[in-house]
């Protein structure tokens, strides 16, 4: 390279250097304040209208008593990129941290050493790493699984039950694993099929599952995880019943939502607030679910269901009763 | 000094257009900007986290000035992080015990490696088979995400997580493994001084080696290069499997310096790269294909990724805003007439009007 | 594994092939009418985001599936202005500005889906048309004949973009100006309009694979297409820039796909296995093209910005 462009180069370089210091120095001052405010965060993996995983922790938050200010870095799926988030919520002095996304918890159980005056929340898993600033929180989602696996198993005339799953992990899992026992338990002879899809995010290839489901008879399909909105998009189109879980999908398909396991993660996370209020910053694991009313079957009236919301509704009420095991 | 005003004036003409952005979403453009800056540069912790997030950006860019100097398109740099990842996580997972001063450079190897076979095979099939690459290296992209969801789902996952919980990500590496951090009492670990110093190889290599004079020669013209007796098939196999070596040692380094010291997926490339392997492009061609100024160019990108975090965290606007103003930066100042002729003639697209003395020049 | 060899699979795998290979068909003739008068864009994927969700709000806000394909052509075309004037006029470096596009569109297109978009409602789409007749052959019909408009669009366009690369003098134009631009521009071909109406027609159709995406999957998502667009700029060199090829190109990948899928969804594969399968087109896609091995190159003047003075 001639000179004169190496001092082209070297000239933008500085330029933009020391407009970056200046600018740098003159921006506010982001210094952990200690004013008696409750203040916690949360980082998750999608957008927080997703219908779902995210929109879900999103308006628990909301439902909080207590808590003074309310910090969302959502969109997250860069788990690096999650991993600074919560470390800079925990630099600036916030009380509590919640990290919703189970890809998160190998970055949390590093920085959670590094802050312990600082609360974290971890969910969906129960590992606290055995430090005590961490609290995990998970959804027994099988249970909810199970309910509608069985009425989906009342309900289809086709005998053909489609899910879509993104991993197979945490509270995607355990639901899975539930709806498919739920439907078993209910009429062996339904045929349940599971697709996962490997992908928390591919929104097309949830779209595609469903179309093979469907394609293979299913009447009713059900599915888990941000990338659903694809699946019930195609159930819309060709019919199909739909189970959601994870947070009320009824404004996805008036007529097509049968009913939804919705997540009531306040129930879980009140606890862990009042604990740190009180100087307890965690070491244990939170479950929600149908007996602590973590979780809740939110029927749409739209739809009739039949005898299946009697089955639901009786099961509901055995599960409360620990009558049932949902054997997930 | 008028030649400089061309590009500065495309990087502010597009901050202009991002503020205007931030109007129309009720956001004053000045905060906005300052939660930006002030995130990516602020203090001294901002800066470590800033060059550690330029890290794979300066790598991936010192690959593509390779490859593009031998007028190569290496769209391939996602897939070879992912496979330079892997092969550096399948060592440190092979023999955790050895000695941390062995077991370090040992992995960095491994990303290497695994970067480099990433990069040959597009590179070989080009050369040998006439496949474009850029239809190689997109399908390899596609291949190593998959392979990265197999092994992190059955072969190499954390034994923990099978019976519970089942995260796709490995056990925590060996300690061994752990990138030394720099002193300073930041999060700055040595991977930063890695790519620093490739910089400087690839320079070496580019200007003061016959490979180097083979690649850009053989980027210039093909036709010339044949006539002169070169290797030109060999070359372009060169060319990628060093641009594909790069790219597999910053995935290695996204491994081993991260946070959490475990290999994890989310089942996308992005989530794991976060876009290196195409930000990494822009940054190279902002620095006029020259591995000592993509080092620049890599730290003002950098800045602009992780300070993107902290105005959203700031003033609320989604990270979404600066990737699109990255985009307005990269057709600005591409655009700009500076910046045309630099790469025009770095790539050998014929002559140009005023005389230049680039390609042979030492510099 | 008998399972899956049955008509029911088969129906699906071709009729899924299909409707998968769309998006990919119509952003990669754009692609390919594009790179045959020399100009390469690697902005494909960005340019399809913003299609995407133009035509997603557009829907969403009218209910009116037309007007939301229109709103996504529209945006197409207005990038392409832009990559015309940058690309033509301003004779910058096209694959840089491609990925700048990309950058751009990726961000733009979730910003202001994020910004403008409260609840992500679903849309609905034009349904499948079952045409007369040939629909109702038993399986046949299944496979082929019970598509989206959009669909059978796509798939028209393949001769229509053969016949205007072929047998017209725009087309003569277009082909002289990706081989050799300076012969072109002696016989007085203006390049740079051909390249600018190549470029238009690349930008619009990646715009409108980009409407067809959303409106067949009845909502819009950060990051929609997962890098569809790049697929289909590889289709281009897979199907050695003739439109049928890319069409080829576009259903082996829609099938592998969707045979992949057909596995998954019977059981057949499972857990991490199903990673390794859905390797598959990919795979199949570069094995085919070194079976294949065709020696046809590519456009001589693919990539390089014409100077007259030069």
């Amino acid at each position: 390279m001639s000179t004169r462009k190496n001092r082209k180069w070297l000239g933008l370089t500085a330029l933009l250097a020391g407009l970056a210091l200046v600018a740098g120095a003159c921006g506010s001052d982001e210094e952990a304040v200690d004013d008696g405010l409750f203040r916690i965060a949360v980082v998750a993996p999608s957008a927080s209208n997703d219908l779902a995983f995210t929109q879900s922790i999103v308006d628990a938050v909301h439902a909080l008593d207590g808590v003074d200010a309310i910090d969302i870095t959502d969109g997250t799926f860069i788990v690096d990129d999650a991993a600074a988030a919560v470390r800079g919520y925990a630099e600036d002095g916030y009380d509590l941290v919640i990290a919703h996304g189970s890809q998160y918890g190998g970055s949390l159980q590093e920085i959670a050493k590094n802050f312990p005056d600082t609360a974290f929340a971890w969910g969906t898993s129960g590992d606290t790493f055995g430090l005590d600033n961490v609290s995990a929180y998970t959804a027994a989602s099988d249970q909810g699984g199970y309910v509608m696996g069985a009425m989906a198993a009342a309900m289809t005339s086709s005998g053909v039950v489609g899910v879509i799953g993104p991993i197979a992990v945490g509270d995607a899992k355990l639901y899975v694993d539930g709806f498919v026992n739920g439907a078993a338990a209910q009429d062996p002879g339904v045929t349940v099929n599971v697709n996962y899809i490997e992908s928390f995010s591919d929104v097309a290839l949830a779209a595609e599952a469903a179309e093979g489901h469907i394609a293979n008879g299913a009447d009713i399909l059900t599915g888990t995880a941000q990338m659903v909105v694809g699946a019930t998009g195609v159930a819309a189109e060709n019919g199909a019943k739909w189970f959601g879980t994870q947070s009320n999908q009824t404004s996805l398909g008036e007529d097509m939502v049968v009913a939804s396991q919705v997540y009531k993660w306040e129930k879980a996370l009140q606890g862990i607030v009042n604990g740190v209020k009180n100087g307890d910053l965690g070491g244990s694991a939170h479950t929600i679910n149908l007996e602590n009313g973590g979780i809740v079957i939110e029927f749409n009236d739209d739809v009739d269901s039949g005898d299946a919301r009697a089955i639901g509704e009786g099961l509901i009420a055995d599960i409360k009763a620990r009558m049932v095991n949902t054997g997930a | 000094m008028a030649g400089l005003l061309v590009p500065i004036g495309a990087v502010v003409a597009a901050f202009l257009v991002g503020g205007v952005m931030l109007l129309t979403l009720g956001v004053n453009p000045i905060r906005g900007y300052g939660a930006l800056l002030d995130g990516a540069f602020g203090d001294v912790d901002a800066l470590a986290d800033t060059a550690i997030k330029s890290m794979p950006l300066l790598l991936v860019g010192i690959g593509i000035c390779i490859a593009f100097r031998a007028s190569v398109i290496n769209i391939g740099g996602e897939g070879q992080m992912i496979a330079g990842a892997i092969v550096s996580t399948l060592v440190a997972l092979a023999v955790p015990d050895v000695p941390r001063l062995l077991l370090v450079p040992l992995v960095l190897l491994g990303g290497v490696v695994g970067g480099a076979i990433w990069g040959a095979i597009p590179g070989a099939l080009k050369a040998y088979s006439g496949v474009n690459e850029i239809l190689s290296t997109i399908m390899l992209n596609i291949v190593a995400v998959q392979l990265m969801n197999f092994l992190l789902r059955d072969l190499i996952m954390d034994p923990y997580e099978k019976d519970g919980g089942r995260i796709p990500q490995t056990r925590r590496l060996s300690h061994n493994s752990d990138l030394p951090l720099l002193p300073g009492d930041t999060r700055l670990h040595i991977g930063v001084l890695v790519a620093l110093a490739m910089a400087v190889l690839a320079w070496v290599l580019l200007w003061r080696t016959s490979l180097g004079y083979r690649l850009r020669a053989v980027g210039h013209s093909p036709a010339a290069a044949r006539y002169a007796g070169m290797p030109v098939k060999r070359t372009i196999v060169a060319a990628l499997t060093l641009s594909g070596a790069m790219c597999g040692l910053a995935g290695a380094i996204l491994v081993f310096g991260s946070e959490s010291h475990r290999f994890v997926t989310d089942g996308s490339s992005v989530g794991f790269t976060g876009s290196a392997g195409f930000n990494g492009i822009v940054t190279a061609l902002f620095g006029g294909l020259h591995p000592l100024w993509t080092i620049p160019s890599s730290f003002f990108f950098g800045g602009l990724l992780f300070g993107a975090n902290a105005m959203q965290r700031a003033v609320q606007v989604p990270a979404a805003l600066i990737v699109a103003l990255n985009g307005l930066v990269v057709v600005f100042v591409v655009s700009s007439d500076r910046m045309r002729r630099a790469v025009g003639e770095s790539l050998g697209r014929g002559p140009d009007p005023a005389p230049h003395d680039d390609v042979e020049a030492q510099p | 594994m008998t399972d899956f060899f049955t008509m029911a699979s088969l129906v699906f795998v071709v009729g899924s092939g299909i409707r998968l290979a769309t998006p990919f068909l119509l952003a990669g003739l754009g692609e390919t009418i594009g790179q045959r008068s020399g100009v390469l864009n690697l902005g494909v994927d960005g340019v399809m985001l913003l299609g995407a969700f133009g035509a997603y709000w557009t829907i969403l806000e009218t209910g009116r599936p037309v007007a939301g394909v229109f709103v996504g052509l529209g945006v197409g075309l207005v990038m392409g202005v832009v990559y015309g004037v940058v690309t033509v006029t301003l004779r910058a470096e096209q694959g840089v500005s491609g990925i700048g596009i990309f950058l751009f569109g990726l961000g733009m297109s979730d910003l202001l889906f994020q910004k403008k978009v409260g609840t992500p409602l679903p849309i609905r789409g034009f349904g499948d048309w079952h045409v007369p007749v040939l629909s109702r052959i038993p399986k046949v019909g299944e496979m082929f004949f019970q598509h989206s408009v959009l669909v059978y669009l796509a798939f028209l366009l393949v001769p229509l973009v053969a016949f205007l690369l072929n047998r017209t003098t725009f087309g003569l134009n277009v082909r002289a100006v990706g081989e050799n631009p300076a012969a072109a521009d002696s016989l007085g071909v203006s390049v740079a309009r051909v390249r600018y109406t190549t470029i238009l027609l690349a930008n619009g159709l990646a715009g409108l694979a980009g409407a067809v995406l959303a409106i067949e999957l009845g909502i819009f998502q950060q990051n929609l297409t997962n890098g569809q667009g790049f697929i289909a700029i590889a289709l281009v060199y897979f199907g050695a820039w003739r439109p049928v090829g890319v069409m080829g190109g576009a259903l082996l990948f829609g099938m592998v796909s969707a045979t992949v899928l057909q596995w998954k969804t019977l059981g057949l594969v499972s857990g991490a296995t199903s990673s390794l399968t859905a390797m598959a087109p990919a795979v199949l896609t570069i094995v085919a093209l070194v079976v294949i091995s065709r020696t046809v190159g590519q456009p001589a003047a693919l990539t390089r910005p014409f100077d007259r003075g030069r």
